[in-house]
Order: structure tokens, then sequence, then C-alpha cells
């Protein structure tokens, strides 16, 4: 339980123009992942595992789902006097009228009456394109001990280039201080941010005033790369599984990547993740059906054939269907005969009997919502 | 004011379901993998529009309260009104335990007079069943009866093991027979009554000054009112119930839901179950894992075979694990090359690599010997021991032990 009270932030929208199927009518924050959960669900129950009850929620557009989803907080323990709050698209009137916030800092600075009156002396900022569990507590501690002004969450370098677009790198020097700031670029020698930062509440504030007064936009860039001689701002190094979903092929390789139980007990082993609770009724398994290698959500029946695949709720296979390799969502229906194959169906989607999809998996196949095959 | 109040009787031990009773109250055992046995009421009143709910305690309640918490999983969480677990309490004249059925209701009257009901609905916490209360309110009000009582049709041959109404065409009741040698009819009570509170609150009272009375429904408010010629309804009920009060019962409930041809339907949107999640991950198949027809839950992984079975949230089989035609209450855990059948396996207890429990009707000498074996809760089944069907385990088992 962390000794200083800190308030927790959440980005709502950021990154997600990388995942833009998926994120049409949605905010990346409510992009549904591992079968019951959403994307939100990993930085908020890392706050609430902290010890954090008050957080707020960024968000920009596209935020119906987060907040049908997210509701009063209640299911993340966060229906509290001062629990969780939706920062809705805060339109802020300047001289050039009403504008919604574009980067970071503004974001931030739209915000900031909220931060201001927040009884807290730290601030934990999270996006939501990780799936992760990092440890919070442990974090803020780290950055109250370097005494940093800035502290940032990485991870070891990962090559893979669709990792490295739209990805901020660091050189870490002594003191865990940061040195240089790339941005999507790779190299052996940085570390790459998981956009987790935590900063002095009063700090925040300072900054983003300073910077939004000479019209700057991104946090990383105009204000810690621009000021890394006069602030310090550290490095955590973050050991645990982290995947950052950046786009479709991400998506579907981090999704089935929930099939090797050493994730799973990196993932949820270490701390609940909560999220919203649906009252689904168990898994009914009838005779003859055939499952291997697959993670699967409450609520689900599974008459046909299923191999290496994450189920969300309530998904259906019917007798004589296959389904290989893929992630189907929310309500998907899977008709008689059908058969699949690499496939992302998103909520909702029906695939009437005898159909037969295939993607590669490398370039898997997305049904968008709704659609009726 | 509220027009109708429900009272669930919840302290019951459930003495009849032995290991699986001995820290919690019997409406507190899981079923159907992420269940508990008092999610039915409550959800049915959750569904029928009933918003006050007083629940009785008194046996082992520490499980139940914490379950029943604030009432929310439930939407009974409400500012007036809402659920309230209601155990013996103290008094300026003296105190009791609850003595009986009814007497756990006189004690509360109170309880039901501040919410100044027209009618109080008295449910019990073993039943299996989907019921929207209001209809049999509906027959209560149009039938100015002082009492509807639910019964359903039960084969005439096993009649004689429940109370029997008998009633004329109407279904105004003129008798009441608690297990009757010959039974008159097939009407059996369900145990669900719905009384005008006036008239209930005076027979309460007119009870409990009886000191030779046993303070029961069954044996004594109910044969007092047809006595008095108070009008008595019957209100017939189709559909599934199911009393899981002993352990034979509470396995074939349970694989009920695995009959595919069974009506009862706990997966339908209508009239939903509710129950207080865990929180747990999507359940995990594995490659090496085998599954037929069986219910899994949340938190479950499958390494070995599971056939028939019931898996509740965190239950695991290992590798070259056999599960079949047996039950895993959450937590409960088979190690690799063990072998469950026809058992049930409470919360958190582990088999270890080897042990082989339970055992088929056909491999028993006579049938009158087997039986479903259970394993209590937060036990240690040792390697390779044996646990021959019909057993009850209470405490660790060593390994090799044999257990009949």
């Amino acid at each position: 339980m962390l000794t200083h009270d800190t308030l927790g932030i959440v980005f709502a929208n950021m990154h997600e123009q990388s995942v833009m199927d998926m994120t049409q009518e949605r905010s990346m924050a409510s992009l549904p992942f591992g079968g019951r959960y959403r994307l939100v669900d990993f930085p908020l129950s890392a706050f609430v595992h902290a010890g954090i009850s008050q957080v707020g929620i960024v968000t920009k557009s596209n935020y119906q789902s987060l907040m049908d989803h997210i509701g009063t907080g209640r299911d993340w323990d966060l229906a509290r006097r001062k629990g969780i709050s939706f920062l809705s698209p805060y339109s802020y009137t300047s001289s050039e009228g009403n504008m919604v916030f574009h980067g970071r800092i503004e974001a931030i600075y739209a915000i900031r009456d909220f931060i201001e009156h927040a009884p807290c002396e730290y601030v934990v900022l999270s996006d939501s394109d990780h799936v992760c569990s990092p440890d919070i507590e442990d974090i803020v501690n780290f950055h109250i001990r370097n005494k940093a002004d800035v502290t940032m969450v990485c991870r070891d370098p990962d090559p893979d280039p669709d990792n490295v677009s739209n990805s901020i790198a660091v050189k870490v020097g002594d003191d865990n201080r940061i040195t240089d700031i790339m941005f999507n670029r790779y190299s052996e020698d940085y570390l790459q941010s998981i956009n987790i930062m935590v900063v002095g509440r009063l700090k925040l504030l300072e900054l983003v005033e300073e910077a939004s007064s000479h019209a700057k936009t991104m946090f990383e860039r105009d204000i810690l790369l621009a000021n890394l001689d006069t602030l310090k701002v550290c490095a955590y190094r973050c050991s645990g599984y982290v995947r950052r979903i950046t786009g479709l092929k991400s998506y579907y390789k981090v999704s089935l990547e929930l099939n090797d139980p050493e994730v799973t007990a990196q993932l949820f082993g270490s701390q609940v993740i909560y999220t919203k609770v649906h009252d689904s009724p168990p898994v009914r398994y009838s005779i003859g059906c055939s499952v291997k290698d697959s993670f699967v959500a409450d609520g689900c029946t599974i008459e046909g054939t299923v191999e290496n695949c994450v189920l969300f709720r309530d998904v259906t296979v019917e007798k004589g269907a296959v389904v290989r390799n893929s992630v189907l969502m929310q309500n998907t229906f899977v008709g008689k005969g059908a058969e699949l194959d690499c496939v992302v169906s998103d909520k909702d989607v029906t695939v009437s009997e005898g159909k037969k999809l295939s993607g590669d998996s490398e370039y898997p196949l997305y049904i968008k919502k709704k659609s009726v095959v | 004011m509220k027009e109708c109040v429900a009272m669930l009787l919840a302290g019951g031990q459930g003495s009849r379901l032995y290991a699986l009773t001995q820290n919690i109250a019997k409406p507190a055992v899981p079923y159907g993998g992420k269940y508990r046995i008092i999610d039915f009421p409550l959800s049915n009143c959750a569904n029928s529009g009933i918003d006050t709910v007083g629940v009785l305690t008194q046996y082992q309640p520490l499980e139940l309260n914490e379950y029943i918490g604030n009432g929310k999983p439930w939407d009974l969480d409400r500012l007036d009104g809402g659920v309230h677990v209601l155990p013996p309490y103290q008094k300026a004249s003296g105190s009791d335990w609850y003595l009986g059925t009814a007497n756990a209701i006189c004690q509360n009257i109170a309880f039901i007079d501040r919410y100044d009901p027209q009618y109080v609905l008295v449910l019990s916490g073993d039943h299996i069943y989907k019921m929207d209360y209001r209809k049999m309110l509906d027959v209560h009000k149009a039938s100015e009866a002082d009492c509807t009582i639910s019964v359903m049709k039960v084969p005439m041959e096993e009649a004689s093991r429940f109370g029997i109404m008998n009633a004329d065409e109407n279904g105004v009741i003129y008798e009441f027979e608690e297990k009757p040698k010959n039974p008159k009819s097939d009407l059996a009570s369900m145990g669900i009554y719905v009384f005008s509170w006036s008239v209930l609150r005076e027979y309460l009272l007119r009870d409990d000054a009886n000191s030779e009375s046993d303070h029961d429904f069954g044996k004594n408010i109910i044969p007092a009112m047809l006595n008095d010629g108070k009008k008595m309804q019957a209100y017939a009920f189709e559909g599934y119930w199911k009393d899981v009060g002993t352990i034979a019962s509470l396995w074939d409930a349970n694989m009920d839901l695995l009959n595919p041809s069974h009506p009862f339907d706990v997966w339908s949107k209508e009239n939903r179950i509710y129950s207080r999640p865990l929180s747990l991950p999507p359940h995990y198949i594995s490659a090496t894992a085998e599954v037929q027809n069986s219910l899994i839950t949340e938190g479950s992984q499958v390494y070995g075979s599971v056939d028939t079975s019931v898996l509740f949230g965190g239950a695991y089989v290992e590798e070259g694990a056999e599960v079949s035609y047996s039950l895993l209450l959450p937590g409960a855990r088979v190690k690799k090359g063990a072998k469950v059948m026809y058992s049930i396996i409470a919360g958190n207890s582990v088999v270890e690599e080897g042990a082989c429990i339970g055992g088929t009707p056909e491999d028993s000498e006579s049938i009158d010997d087997w039986g479903i074996a259970v394993v209590g809760p937060n036990l240690t089944v040792g390697k390779n021991a044996v646990i021959k069907a019909n057993a009850m385990i209470y405490d660790n088992v060593q390994e090799g032990e044999v257990k009949c």
C-alpha cells in the first residue's frame, strides 16, 4: 500500500489511430482483450492494487463503450467518495473558440482543475495500450527514492518493427537517470517506454502550465526531452510480462499468447485484474466437442472443435464448426460446419452455417462488429 | 410502505450435507459452477421486483454474510429496503436462538413492521429453481387467501417423502399431511409461502405463546390456520424445482445441468441468476486436455481429462488426471494421474498424485452401498490413497491410506 496519497490518470484515447479498425466505435481503453477484459482494466487494476483510490479517466472521443464498461467504478472498488471521475472530452475555451485537446500537454492542461483539487502528492499517468500488470507501489517508491521529477516506466527493447512505430525509447545513464529520448526508433542500448509515468502533483501542474503557455503539445518531446539537463527524469525497468498493442497483428499475436500458462501466471497471478461483471453462466462443453489449447470466458457454448483460440463471453461454436488460431469477441456465433482460421471477430459477429473464412497468422482476417457473414 | 417483503430462512445447518456444511450454512453451498444455493431465491426476488429481503441466519453465518454483503450482485443494495442479514439478537426481555422457522420470523416482526407490508413471502435457502413470485402473489390476491402455498406435482410413489397438500378443484387447500404413508394427492409443498401479513402476524404471536409448539411453519402455523378455517390457496408451479438438502440431491441437481434434454435453463437471459463474482481470468483448456459434456468456469485450468463434470472457479486438473461425473468446488486440485469419479471435492482440497476417489455404481458390490464420495473443504488426500464410493472425508487422508 502506498504511503503517499497518489492520483491515477488514464488516457483513454492515446494511440488508437494504430488499431483503427477495432477503435472505430470505441476508445483504445475499451478495446476488448483476453476473453473478458478491456485494456483499461490493466492500468485501473494496477492502481487499485497499489492503494490508489482516486482515478481520472481522460477521454476524447468514442467513449460511450468505456463509460458503459466503467459505470460507477464499483467493479474496481473505485465507487468511493472520491473514486473514479470521467474527464469527458474537455473542450476548453481559448482565444480561438472551443477546442478539443491535441496531445498530452493540452489534455492535462484541460483537466488542471481536477489535478489541483486532488489531495495527493503524486500522480501516476498511464495510457491504455499495454497489456501488463505493473507494481505501481514499487514504481512510486522508486520515484520517491530517486528524488526524480519524472519517472518513466520502461521495458527491455523489442526490435519488432510493429513495436517500434510510435514508440518512445530512452537511454539510461547513472542513477537510473534518462540521458536521451528517441522517437520511432529501435536501439538495443535504449529501453522502451510503456507509457506509464510518475510525477509530483505540483511539479506536473507547473510543467504543463509552462509548456502550455508556449503552445507545446507533446509531453515527452517538449517537456521531457527539451529539459533533460534540468529535470531529473528517471527510468524504472518493468521486468514482468509487457506487451504493446499497436495494431491488428500485435493484438492477434498478444491475444494468442494467453494460451501459454506462464504468460497468464505472470499477468493474472501477481494481482487480480478487475473488470466489469457480466453474470454469464459457466461454459457448456457438449458431448462430441473437441477443445485444445484455448482460453475461454464464461457464457460460451461449445459443440464443435476449438483449437488455439481466445473466446470471449457468450461465444457459440455449433456442432461441426471448426475454429482454429482465432480470437472471437463477445457474442460471436459460429454456425454448424463453419470453419475459421486466423480470424479476429469483433463483438456480435455471426458466421453462418458452412462458411469458411481464413486469414494468415501474419495477417489475420478481421470481421467488423455486428457483421453477418 | 412495501407491498411485499421476503423473508429467507437461511439458518439451517444442512446436516445431511455433512462435510460440505461443517463451516458454512447450507445456502452458501456452491452449485452449478459459479453459484451458491442462495443465489436462486435472491435472484428470483430481484427478478420478481421484490426489493426488501430479510435473510435469517443462525448456523455458521460468516461466509454467507460476506457473500451477501450489501446485496449489490442481486441489485438489492437499495436506499429503502434491500437485503438485510438478520441473526438472532438480544432483547430487553430475554433472548433466544431461533427455535424454529416460525420463531425466526416471529423474532423479526419488528423488522417486517418497519416496512408495513401487506404480504410476506417466506422462502427457504435450499432450493434450486427459477420462479416469478409476482405470479404467486397475483394468485394470492385474486383468491383473497390468507395464505398461498406453492405446490408442484410429484410422482405419486414419491409423494410420501413430501408435505402433501390436499386441495379442491379451485386449489383451496382443505388438508395438509406431512410425509403421509398413503398420500391422497400428488401436490407437494415447495416450502414457499405468501401470507397476508396481518394474519401471519397474529398466528406467529399465538404460536410464540404456546410452549408446546415446535414453532415450525409446516408443523404448527399451517395446521393451525387450516384448523381455524383460514383460506389456504395452492399455487401450482410448473418447472424445475429441486431440494438440494442431501449429497445425492445436490449431485443430481448439478448433473441435471449437463443433461441436454433437461428443461432447467440456468443460462437463459430471462430471469437470470446472479452471483457474487470471483474476478478470475477465463479458464484454460490445454493441448493435453480432453473435455466432454462438462461445465467449466473462470479461473479453472484443465490439462487432464474431464467428462460429465462441473468445475467451479479456479479448479485445476493436472495432466493425466481423470475426472468424471464429479464436482470440483472452487479451488479444488486434482494432481497428475489421480482419478476422481462420482465425487464431490470441496473447496481448496487437493487430491495428490495417483489417488483414486469414488467409484462407479457398476463397480459397487451392491447398489445400496454405492453413493457419491465427498472430500470436505481444505483437505489433502495423500498420494495413491483410495477413497471408496459413498465415503465422507472430514480430515486429511495419508499417503496410501484406504477410506470407506
